[in-house]
């Protein structure tokens, strides 16, 4: 069974390789023309109607979920795992709090953007505004940003000195302790009740909104995969960069990496904060497109299956952790038999990932090869624990 | 703040908090054996002791147990929870060290893979007693798998009473009861390390690998070993948690596991003794915690400790001692 499995894999592997090897011996303009007829398909997707496709649609089968709405959850999971992928997969610090980020980012836009929440009613006293004032979407957005930025480098900087399983830890923690602030500090969050009436770009939720409504979920996916896109771009240049190096050199040795005049704990620093506001940017989306909040979605699993997606697509490849969002979060609402068993599924692909093939689906060349390094002197030195 | 409410019942809180820290101290070991060996955070212990719960569960169900049963049945009920409940646990952590640790062994995997496959084991558990056992065995245990995901109750094995109060300070018979049989489960687990052939082959390898490998230590037989006693200890606070809270569920393990985990580091992971001050000390701290503020910070307060014990002291109060000196 194991060595059918492995023979399978043998030959995925081969295809990938093959794939990666034909698309860089493209030329400059055959790669942008490639790379548009992607962008395009992505855009195409909430109106899939090609006959011998439509199966892949989740209102397809009875009781399926919008699928335009489905894809909004696939781009905004996909925002996720980029962010933690900065974290895990470049600078190989295992986060397992990242739900609070996304908490933070969700509460950022629910506190200042509704008429329903402690912080705006305070402020319309003290300043003696409407009943109506709140802050808009668009500075909301930038709240949302700053704060989980602020929260990054708060939980970083106390805990980026400890090893990295007790980080892993201490992370999960964070992620639990941000949940229960949500719930018990009412006077702030409205506890258990929760948030409503969250705006989107055009304001406050209304039957009046011609484009953002709560209905129709195709302009929320077009918004939500633009961001996706913008920040591909930016942290594919990011990683390129010299703070890009640094992130994999501190991964692979720090004790190397700071030898060498990278001082890891800034960088690492650096990788906590960007990957929260990444973290935090979907966490806004997700509240701004719900427009009601409350703590229970929040919960832990969710860190973990944040984690699975990047570990399961292949930490450190941008593509790879792209495609593990999507699988993730795409399966269980396709295949709804599937969706009461999905987090044992979630369970086993894990772990079945990391004892056969820890380099994920979609590997990072540079860390598979670190991985075999490993395997390789395990082979010369049986005795080692 | 609640100042007057502490103060005033010191006592009270502190006993409360002892007889909740045993608990954690009895699961920390199994972090703490692992730990010190192996050098690696067995994050899916936290659900080797529910499993032990609902092994007791499915005993006491099985058995017919009622409510109040008389003093000899009742010990009778408890010896059996134990024994059934130490041979699921420690099965349980057994198994996961053959199906998913070894292989990992094997390939000297980076320790973040280890946690990642540990936290999936986690996630696996839970979901395998939460849904799949209950779609299984619904039918069969209506009463112990009825309804997926759910806290199932179970029969009071001993009645809760006030055994004897000094000033304002009531002592009672389980409180009692789970203090001294973690405390006993302890004193027996440090004779066995310290005293006998095995112990020594534990703490051998724990000292350094290769040359206890060369004295003739078989490694693999010390590793799975310690799984076993870990998986045991666990056992052990499932049946003292039964009996004292009354209930399980699918999901009970994960806080329990992270605050039993904040003990081990409190006390030096690795450090056995470590574990049991450890436990008993953020026993008592969360219990005047949730006094001083609300009950509903509870949870808070233990992860802020294990922050700041990282933060300050990543050693902890007695040392990593059970593993070789760490830089």
């Amino acid at each position: 069974m194991i060595n059918k499995i492995r023979s399978a894999d043998q030959r995925r592997v081969t295809l990938l390789t093959g794939i990666g090897d034909r698309w860089r011996a493209l030329t400059k303009w055959q790669q942008a023309l490639g790379l548009a007829a992607f962008v395009a398909i992505l855009y195409y997707l909430p109106l899939l109607g090609i006959p011998g496709l439509t199966w892949l649609r989740t209102d397809s089968i009875q009781g399926g979920n919008n699928w335009a709405g489905v894809l909004f959850v696939c781009a905004i999971y996909v925002l996720v795992a980029i962010g933690l992928n900065v974290v895990v997969g470049l600078a190989g610090l295992l986060d397992l709090g990242y739900i609070g980020f996304f908490a933070i980012g969700a509460y950022s836009v629910a506190l200042f953007g509704s008429v329903n929440s402690p912080v705006v009613k305070w402020i319309q006293q003290e300043f003696n505004l409407p009943p109506t004032w709140a802050v808009t979407w668009a500075i909301c957005l930038f709240i949302a940003i700053v704060l989980t930025m602020i929260s990054g480098v708060l939980l970083g900087w106390p805990t980026l000195r400890l090893r990295g399983d007790y980080l892993a830890i201490v992370t999960l923690g964070f992620g639990e302790i941000i949940r229960i602030v949500a719930r018990n500090a009412t006077g702030l969050t409205n506890g258990p009740v929760g948030i409503s009436a969250i705006p989107g770009p055009e304001g406050a939720p209304s039957p009046d909104n011609k484009v953002f409504g709560l209905i129709d979920a195709k302009p929320w996916y077009w918004l939500a995969i633009t961001f996706v896109l913008i920040m591909v771009f930016l942290v594919r240049r990011l990683e390129h960069s010299r703070v890009g190096r640094a992130w994999l050199a501190v991964r692979e040795d720090e004790d190397a990496a700071a030898v060498m005049g990278v001082y890891p704990f800034k960088f690492k620093l650096w990788a906590f904060a960007i990957g929260a506001a990444l973290g935090g940017l979907s966490g806004f989306l997700f509240g701004s497109r719900n427009a009601f909040i409350d703590p229970t979605q929040f919960n832990a699993n969710l860190s973990i299956l944040f984690v699975a997606m990047v570990v399961v697509g292949g930490s450190g490849n941008m593509i790879g952790v792209s495609l593990g969002a999507v699988l993730l979060a795409y399966l269980p609402e396709r295949f709804r038999d599937f969706a009461d068993y999905r987090w044992l599924v979630f369970g086993l692909a894990m772990v079945l990932v990391m004892i056969l093939r820890p380099q994920g689906l979609v590997p990072s060349r540079r860390r598979a090869r670190e991985l075999s390094d490993r395997a390789a002197e395990a082979e010369e030195v049986p005795a080692r624990v | 703040m609640h100042f007057d409410e502490l103060i005033g019942h010191l006592g009270q809180h502190t006993v409360d908090g002892l007889s909740k820290g045993a608990i954690y101290a009895l699961i920390a070991l199994g972090y703490t054996l692992v730990y010190g060996v192996l050098r690696l955070i067995n994050f899916a212990h936290s659900e080797v002791f529910m499993v032990g719960t609902f092994a007791v569960l499915i005993l006491w169900n099985q058995l017919g147990v009622e409510n109040n049963p008389p003093v000899g049945q009742a010990i009778l009920f408890l010896v059996l929870g134990l024994i059934v409940a130490a041979v699921a646990s420690g099965g349980t952590a057994l198994a996961l060290e053959r199906v998913a640790y070894r292989p990992l062994r094997r390939k000297n995997a980076p320790p973040l893979i280890f946690l990642i496959t540990a936290i999936g084991l986690s996630l696996v558990f839970v979901e395998l007693f939460g849904q799949v056992l209950p779609k299984l065995l619904g039918g069969v245990l209506p009463d112990v798998f009825g309804r997926p995901r759910q806290i199932v109750g179970m029969p009071t094995i001993i009645e809760q009473k006030t055994l004897f109060t000094i000033g304002n300070t009531g002592i009672t018979n389980i409180q009692l009861i789970v203090f001294v049989a973690a405390v006993a489960m302890m004193a027996l687990l440090d004779w066995f390390i310290n005293r006998t052939r095995y112990g020594r082959g534990v703490r051998a390898v724990a000292q350094n690998p290769e040359t206890a490998a060369l004295m003739g230590v078989n490694q693999e037989r010390v590793i799975m070993l310690i799984f076993v006693l870990g998986g045991i200890m666990a056992g052990a606070a499932a049946l003292l948690w039964s009996m004292r809270f009354g209930f399980t569920q699918n999901s009970i393990g994960f806080v329990l596991g992270l605050k039993a985990f904040t003990a081990a580091v409190l006390g030096g992971i690795g450090n056995l003794r470590g574990a049991l001050l450890g436990g008993l000390f953020l026993g008592i701290v969360e219990v005047y915690g949730a006094t001083l503020f609300a009950s509903n910070w509870e949870d808070v307060i233990a992860f802020v400790v294990l922050i700041v014990v990282l933060m300050f002291r990543p050693t902890g109060l007695l040392g990593e001692s059970l593993g070789r000196a760490r830089a």
